[in-house]
């Protein structure tokens, strides 16, 4: 049960964070220049944009769930598991990012969770 | 992409660095944590020490170095390759855990377990192998 909670943060905490940082850095604009200098304005024009701040508040949560899993399970159970960032991706993507999710892409989704039931059930 | 050799050379040394570092700083970080011990309480006073023994785990900061190659590689690729060919990589990486969890930490896997992490490759390819941009047009040619 708590490694299940555990799953869950690292899961819906990391994908949520990178998709609070995708917003931001769709805010900020695209990057078009690589010289430093331009990078270290477009960081620091990253830094302004809130989002950006909750979305590395939640992946650093789900950086530290995933610490507290791995003191309690296997590596090959916990980062399997961990294939459910591209369902909950999907998902986020969708429906707070507004992108358009593909047939092939929600296929490909639906055999991550299809694994990820066999994984669990193959535990011990 | 260009088809010149010394991209495709530049290219199969980050997915290689990638598909190594990734899953070899997750077994790292999963070895330091096994040292910690479990988790056993979450009460606010067992924290700070839980936190000293994370921080002082050599296996731990290890593991976060490997990530941060990772990391970097992957950042430096995504500046030349397109997200959907680099992010099948990823599938490759999770067989790769598997592989270093059951021969280098001696994790016991069923035959279920491999068959969900085989399907859960193939789940990971299948995904990456779409588009990666939907939103609007890809301006570039």
């Amino acid at each position: 049960m708590r490694e299940a909670v555990l799953l869950f943060l690292v899961v819906v905490s990391g994908t949520g964070g990178e998709i609070c940082v995708t917003r931001a850095m769709k805010r900020v604009g695209e990057v078009t220049d690589f010289r430093p200098m331009a990078l270290v304005r477009v960081i620091l024009s990253a830094m302004k944009v809130p989002w950006m701040w909750i979305g590395i508040s939640m992946m650093a949560l789900a950086f530290f769930a995933l610490l507290a899993v791995l003191s309690i399970e296997n590596v090959s159970f916990v980062v399997p598991v961990t294939a459910l960032n591209y369902a909950a991706g999907a998902l986020g993507g969708k429906f707070f990012l507004g992108e358009r999710v593909t047939l092939r892409r929600w296929a490909g989704v639906l055999i991550v969770c299809v694994g990820v039931t066999l994984v669990w059930l193959g535990k011990r | 992409m260009t088809s010149s050799p010394g991209l495709h050379f530049k290219t199969y040394c980050m997915l290689l660095i990638m598909v190594v570092f990734a899953p070899l700083g997750n077994v790292l970080l999963g070895k330091g944590m096994k040292n910690v011990g479990s988790v056993v309480s979450w009460s606010p006073s067992k924290l700070p020490h839980i936190v000293s023994l994370v921080l002082t785990s050599g296996y731990v900061w290890l593991g976060i170095a490997s990530l941060l190659t990772f990391f970097i590689a992957y950042m430096l690729i995504l500046s030349w390759a397109d997200f959907s060919y680099v992010q099948p990589a990823s599938s490759i990486a999770l067989l790769v855990v598997a592989l270093l969890g059951y021969f280098y930490l001696g994790e016991r896997i069923s035959a279920l377990h491999w068959a969900g992490i085989v399907v859960i490759c193939l789940g990971v390819f299948v995904v990456g192998n779409t588009p990666p941009r939907t939103t609007e047009k890809a301006e570039h040619a």
